[in-house]
């Protein structure tokens, strides 16, 4: 099934090209972080992650909203996620393989990374979490990989891999719920310290991984003979609406929680992110842009008529993406580290190489989802139109 | 070579005895646990149940008093000074009142007293968060209570820095050596990508001697073991009012600090 990569029309090639490129230079500047070491990047001892880390959390988000397809497909029978189902499978094998490069191009010593295999230590989130998205990786390519080729030869499915797909379900909540641990369980990050942020989690990425899918959907839509049919796109948007307005609601409680109490030490990331600290605001705007974004997703995705229209739909899928973006791939992560414990305020912001280095692991995770979603189409195309067999 | 069933069963039988024992004794070593800091102390060694130190803030006169214990420590561990605060490593410092008891500021307390510095280092908690989620037990507890950093182990994910509570862990964001002044070969060095900090001078005590910054500090810092009631530590806390920091972590600091009052009190 893997030939149908090689052959492609001039459109899937200039765009494989375009994508390898931004991956040779990222790597070119990443042999330069490991020569020089980390202080490549705007980290600091006062924020010790960055950039590279909230990458990795929002794509757990990315990763996980699979299981918003799979439920529906295969628990409740609703048939019309047929033919888009598998490009949320495959979503999840390029987001998890993104997670991955992100927390290895953070590491101090990359090459010592079999120690957490080496050393197991089970009281560690970081091992649960590398034990998850491992986990989550394979069932994707294994779920995703035998269905199509089911598809290809027009046969069902075998039977053993149904218990694999119900596993993914509860698999999809666990790498985000293990996320989520790695900060909600900080002794001294008041920030992070909340029992709702593992639902937090969640919420934003049954609303960031599905509005991407649309998009991803309505492009191969435009671009290749793939169509996912206008009522799968309803119906996902849907999803999208709940998840965004609860995800909106969690959010709110943790703003009342530190507004209300007027703790200190809760209210000073809050202050930090909105309305900047002691002079330090890098961040304000760009929060401020997440906020405003929500708000008009949130109105686009609410009312029927725009949640109907495509156009008005493709708008909220992109302010739901940029605004949880915003949020969880800068606000959460850099927003716990400010102040620091001793209540100072030291300010981040991503350097350079670190924005290219970024952008090349962004660029491996879309060219390793170009090639999966070439091969669904060759094959769709090779078998013609129709229901699947399963 | 011929060999009859006798010798067979014999050299069969003597093997799996030999088998057994191998597995049995490989097996009661593991369960045991090989702890790293597993070793045949020296008969000078100062040894304790559970190391503590208790500052004493009324020592600490001048500039120099403070200046002189970091430079001791620091000097001895080969902590590089990079001159940034950006790629700073520290293993004890300063801060003033209201940024060491965060959440106890109090705007009426004697203008001297806002002002002046505290040392800080690591609190070597009996609950260490850093201990909690390090993947790899790079950091680890010692049974004398010192929490240890193995730099060798150590892959650079600094999940620890993001769990102390106390800001005392610090990261090799850049090659150190090129920042150390003059370098002391009886302490390693350390590579890029790695976090260190203060280790109680553990090094110092197998041999019989106090930490260093506790030998510079001209009785500032008094360093001894918490479970021994008739340790210095455990006089001094037991006549003067002491305070920890964010001890509300449920932690267990075990650095001690005594603000209040004149010279005479300890």
């Amino acid at each position: 099934m893997f030939e149908k990569a090689l052959v492609g029309g001039r459109r899937y090639w200039t765009l494989v090209a375009v994508l390898l490129a931004i991956i040779g230079i990222g790597f070119l500047v990443y042999l330069k972080q490991l020569s020089y070491g980390l202080g490549i990047t705007g980290m600091s001892r006062d924020v010790s992650w960055g950039f590279y880390i909230s990458q990795f959390t929002f794509l757990v988000g990315v990763a996980a909203s699979a299981v918003m397809l799979v439920i529906p497909y295969y628990l409740h029978n609703y048939k019309k996620f047929s033919r888009i189902v598998i490009l949320g499978e495959f979503l999840a094998v390029s987001a998890v393989t993104m997670c991955i490069l992100f927390i290895f191009v953070d590491m101090g010593q990359p090459m010592r990374i079999m120690n957490v295999i080496l050393h197991p230590t089970p009281n560690s989130i970081l091992f649960w979490d590398s034990v998850v998205l491992t986990g989550y990786l394979l069932l994707n390519i294994i779920i995703g990989w035998t269905t199509l080729q089911a598809e290809w030869k027009e046969t069902a499915p075998p039977k053993w891999v149904k218990p694999l797909i119900y596993l993914s379900i509860p698999w999809a909540i666990s790498i985000h719920t293990v996320t989520a641990f790695i900060y909600a369980g900080l002794p001294g990050r008041h920030f992070w310290l909340t029992a709702i942020m593992a639902a937090r989690f969640l919420a934003s990425a049954f609303a960031s991984g599905p509005a991407l899918l649309i998009l991803l959907a309505l492009i191969l839509r435009k671009y290749t003979t793939f169509d996912p049919g206008r009522e799968p796109i309803l119906a996902v948007s849907k999803i999208v609406a709940y998840a965004m307005v609860t995800n909106v609601f969690f959010f709110l409680l943790e703003v009342f929680t530190a507004g209300y109490s007027q703790v200190p030490g809760h209210l000073a990331s809050f202050e930090y992110l909105f309305f900047g600290l002691e002079g330090h605001g890098r961040l304000v705007p760009l929060m401020w842009i997440s906020i405003l974004l929500a708000i008009v997703a949130i109105f686009l995705l609410v009312v029927p008529a725009t949640r109907r229209n495509e156009t008005t739909l493709k708008v909220a899928c992109i302010a739901v993406f940029i605004s949880l973006w915003i949020d969880k791939g800068f606000g959460l992560v850099i927003g716990g580290f400010i102040p620091n414990p001793l209540e100072r305020v030291f300010e981040y912001w991503p350097t350079l190489p670190e924005f290219i280095i970024s952008l090349a692991v962004w660029a491996t995770g879309f060219l390793i989802l170009t090639i999966l979603y070439k091969i669904v189409i060759s094959v769709r195309e090779s078998i013609g139109p129709g229901e699947p067999a399963h | 070579m011929k060999m009859d069933r006798r010798e067979f069963l014999r050299i069969a039988g003597l093997a799996g005895l030999g088998l057994g024992i191998g597995t049995g004794a490989s097996g009661w070593i593991l369960s045991r646990g090989i702890e790293a800091s597993e070793f045949i102390p020296s008969p000078n060694a100062l040894t304790a149940k559970r190391w503590a130190m208790v500052v004493v803030l009324s020592k600490f006169k001048t500039e120099e008093d403070y200046k002189r214990v970091i430079d001791a420590c620091h000097r001895f561990h080969n902590v590089p000074d990079i001159g940034n605060p950006k790629d700073e490593v520290k293993w004890i410092w300063t801060d003033t009142y209201e940024h060491v008891f965060v959440g106890q500021e109090n705007e009426y307390l004697p203008e001297e007293f806002k002002e002046r510095p505290f040392p800080l280092l690591c609190n070597h908690c009996t609950k260490a968060p850093c201990v909690r989620v390090c993947p790899t037990k790079a950091t680890f507890k010692r049974k004398d209570g010192i929490t240890m950093q193995d730099y060798h182990r150590c892959i650079g994910c600094r999940f620890c820095m993001a769990a102390c509570p106390y800001g005392a862990r610090s990261f090799n964001w850049r090659d150190p050596r090129p920042f150390i002044k003059e370098t002391n070969p009886s302490y390693p060095t350390r590579t890029k990508g790695v976090v260190e900090k203060c280790t109680y001078c553990v090094e110092l005590l197998e041999n019989g001697e106090m930490p260093k910054c506790v030998q510079a500090s001209k009785g500032g810092l008094i360093f001894g073991d918490l479970m021994d009631p008739n340790s210095e530590v455990r006089k001094v806390l037991s006549e003067n009012f002491s305070m920890r920091r964010k001890a509300e972590m449920g932690t267990g600091p075990s650095v001690f600090y005594i603000i209040g009052g004149g010279e005479e009190d300890v």
